[in-house]
């Protein structure tokens, strides 16, 4: 019936009753005197090994090192930047009873803006506006004085019925300190110097910009990466047009649309900003692109034409790059060996322009050569793959009799390039097994009797 | 986008399209051993230098070389305004020289950098170095200006130093300039140092390229014809489906 009894565990097994037994015992051995029983806790329960404090330190140091008296006291004082002279009270550090000396130490940090002051007569003359009355323009600057051209608080207060934006407000203010200066200046040369006559504030420039920055701040993530899709997309075509060309302009026919790329990279660039930029984007890559819109009598790539002088080695490294840019790595490793195996300098010694012309163009055959091996392994591996299915033995003559012409062209390394004979003996060392009966003849007439025993 | 080529305006600023004028160089160094005058911290002189493949003078072109030494040189920044535009230094370590090439205002306003490793020590282990032959270390290479403006055209287009294409017919040029009596000798004809110059010569680089491209164009004849006859047989597994 008890639990207990069915459980099979004995009666007074509650080990809390014994616990709290010896736990008395054991925290009274261990306090400590002098601090509390957690924070000696805190070091692991054991007293440290060298003591950090001695206690007698800290009650000495404090006066005695000091030569001088220190006494604080509450003071009156002033402060420069108040206009008033009101007294305020705070505790001051006195050094052998003489008091601090100087002004209110943060009297410094009152500053505040030039705003100009302009005369009535001053206002009739210059600064006359058809969209601002003068009480609005007094009310403006009384504002710009006392909140030190905040501008934003500035338009709050603006108590004028005809609410005026930020912009406007500044654009009436640098407007008239303009006119002002202007004005006031013995010779406008004295002045040019001063910014806001450099540079007067453009206020349609500035609502555009406004406008266009809280459109980038609100744009959704969803925006924010189509994006930067679209512009990873433009960088990418403008690469592989770049890359097309550079081909295009070696093979010398087509006369490519060189604005096009500058327009996409405008349209991509200037997709949600504000108009200014993209004119400017526009304007830049027409102006850039005449040189080198016909390209039929030069192989000159674009990046070359950019730089208006450049090495002839230079050159050749840009172009055997861009014939490179469509193989992979091991490839041009092959061509690198290729062209060392024919003798021939990876990078020529004389790089006269034939030179040049001849190596660029024997890479490129390389390349070619390369491509072509490769296919005609694909297409071998396709044949015998279907023939294996079927043939057990006679299957693997064809098969060799091909990789031995292919094999022999890819090898070339000690034994040359071209050594038909020398390379076959290899080629039978490596396929000990089976047998090679034919002679080394074209493939044509080996293949004739091979399907006329298939046949058979 | 047309580009009427034939329009060429008599402008003196205004660019030969689609032309270029090389300048052939040859720029490094030549060490001397300094024998017996050898040093720990100063066992060579050398000179480095960048002079036309053919000896001529450089100055048509060039306005000004820098030479940057190693930090260790006093003053590593090395300025020659006038040919030859060489500098000769001694010292006992191996580094590379960068030098500056600055051009003439209506040559080009962008400069060209080359750079070349000085050698002090010769290739192969020949016994004793000697103080009468030195070590040189030239490379060949060809500077190219792309399009040209007219009036440099003209300048130079008779120059020794120069390899000038011929213009397309229909091109209006001011006839050349006279060529002008320099009071010094810019070219590197009789430099002191010019029986080691190395002969650089196109020939023998253009006999194997074109061996070369022989042996490949082979090749690749033979592999297009395989690929053309495994592509005209006949798929094995139709064939031999019916045994």
């Amino acid at each position: 019936m008890d639990a207990k009894d069915i459980l099979g565990l004995p009666k007074n097994s509650f080990p809390g009753a014994q616990e709290k037994k010896t736990r008395p015992q054991k925290d009274s051995q261990r306090k400590p005197d002098g601090i509390h029983r957690e924070v000696y806790a805190l070091t692991g329960g054991m007293a440290p090994l060298m003591p950090t404090i001695e206690i007698s330190h800290l009650k000495k140091r404090q006066y005695s090192e000091k030569e001088e008296k220190i006494s604080w006291q509450w003071l009156p004082f002033t402060s420069s930047a108040r206009p008033d002279n009101l007294q305020l009270y705070h505790w001051v550090r006195v050094v052998n009873g003489v008091p601090p000396t100087g002004d209110y130490s943060f009297a410094k940090y009152n500053k505040s803006v030039d705003v100009l002051k302009y005369t009535d007569e001053e206002y009739e003359k210059h600064l006359t506006d058809p969209m601002w009355s003068k009480e609005e323009t007094d009310q403006l600057f009384d504002l710009c004085k006392r909140f030190d051209l905040r501008f934003i608080i500035i338009a709050d207060r603006f108590s004028f019925p005809q609410t005026r934006s930020v912009e406007e407000l500044k654009n009436r203010y640098y407007s008239v300190t303009r006119a002002l200066l202007l004005a006031r200046a013995p010779s406008s040369t004295d002045v040019s110097g001063h910014p806001i006559v450099k540079e007067p504030y453009n206020m349609t420039h500035e609502v555009e910009r406004k406008r266009a920055l809280s459109a980038v701040l609100s744009q959704t993530r969803q925006q924010e990466q189509k994006e930067a899709e679209i512009l990873a997309e433009a960088k990418q075509i403008m690469e592989s047009r770049m890359a097309s060309k550079v081909n295009m302009t070696l093979s010398a026919e087509v006369e490519l649309p060189d604005n096009q790329i500058g327009n996409e990279g405008a349209e991509a660039a200037a997709h949600d900003e504000s108009a200014l930029p993209s004119p400017n984007i526009h304007l830049s890559s027409s102006a850039a692109t005449p040189p080198i819109a016909t390209v039929e009598c030069t192989s000159t790539p674009a990046s070359l034409r950019m730089l208006r002088v450049y090495l002839r080695t230079h050159a050749l490294d840009q172009m055997v790059q861009a014939a490179n840019s469509t193989a992979g790595l091991r490839t041009i490793k092959r061509v690198d060996q290729t062209l060392q195996d024919l003798g021939v300098h990876l990078k020529p010694k004389v790089p006269t322009k034939s030179v040049c012309a001849e190596h660029l163009e024997l890479r490129k055959e390389i390349l070619t050569l390369l491509n072509l091996q490769k296919q005609l392994q694909n297409r071998e591996a396709e044949a015998t793959a279907n023939r294996d299915n079927t043939y057990a033995e006679a299957s693997s003559t064809p098969k060799r009799a091909y990789r031995g012409d292919a094999e022999r062209t890819i090898v070339p390394d000690s034994l040359g390039f071209g050594g038909d004979r020398v390379s076959k003996r290899d080629h039978k060392r490596k396929v000990p097994g089976r047998f090679m009966d034919a002679p080394p003849s074209p493939p044509q007439s080996k293949r004739p009797r091979k399907l006329k025993s298939s046949d058979g | 986008m047309m580009e009427s080529r034939g329009a060429q305006q008599v402008d003196e600023t205004k660019k030969l399209k689609d032309v270029e004028i090389s300048f052939p160089v040859v720029y490094g160094t030549m060490a001397f051993w300094l024998g017996k005058k050898a040093s720990e911290y100063n066992s060579h002189k050398w000179t480095v230098y960048v002079r036309s493949a053919t000896n001529e003078d450089l100055s048509v072109i060039i306005k000004r070389a820098v030479f940057q030494l190693h930090p260790s040189f006093n003053n590593p920044t090395r300025v020659v305004d006038s040919p030859p535009f060489e500098l000769s230094e001694s010292g006992w370590g191996e580094f590379e020289i960068a030098i500056k090439l600055f051009f003439h205002s209506d040559v080009c306003d962008k400069q060209l950098e080359l750079y070349h490793q000085l050698k002090l020590f010769p290739e192969e282990e020949s016994g004793p170095q000697s103080t009468k032959k030195p070590v040189v270390a030239e490379s060949y290479d060809e500077i190219v200006f792309y399009e040209p403006t007219k009036s440099f055209f003209a300048r130079v287009q008779n120059h020794p130093a120069a390899i000038v294409p011929r213009l397309p017919s229909g091109l209006n040029l001011p006839s050349p300039a006279p060529i002008t009596h320099v009071k010094k000798r810019g070219d590197t004809k009789d430099h002191a140092l010019s029986q080691w110059f190395m002969n650089f010569s196109e020939a023998d680089e253009l006999l194997k390229l074109a061996a070369a491209r022989q042996q490949v164009q082979a090749h690749i004849a033979k592999l297009r014809r395989q690929l053309s006859m495994i592509d005209g047989m006949p798929p094995q597994s139709k064939a031999t489906s019916g045994q």
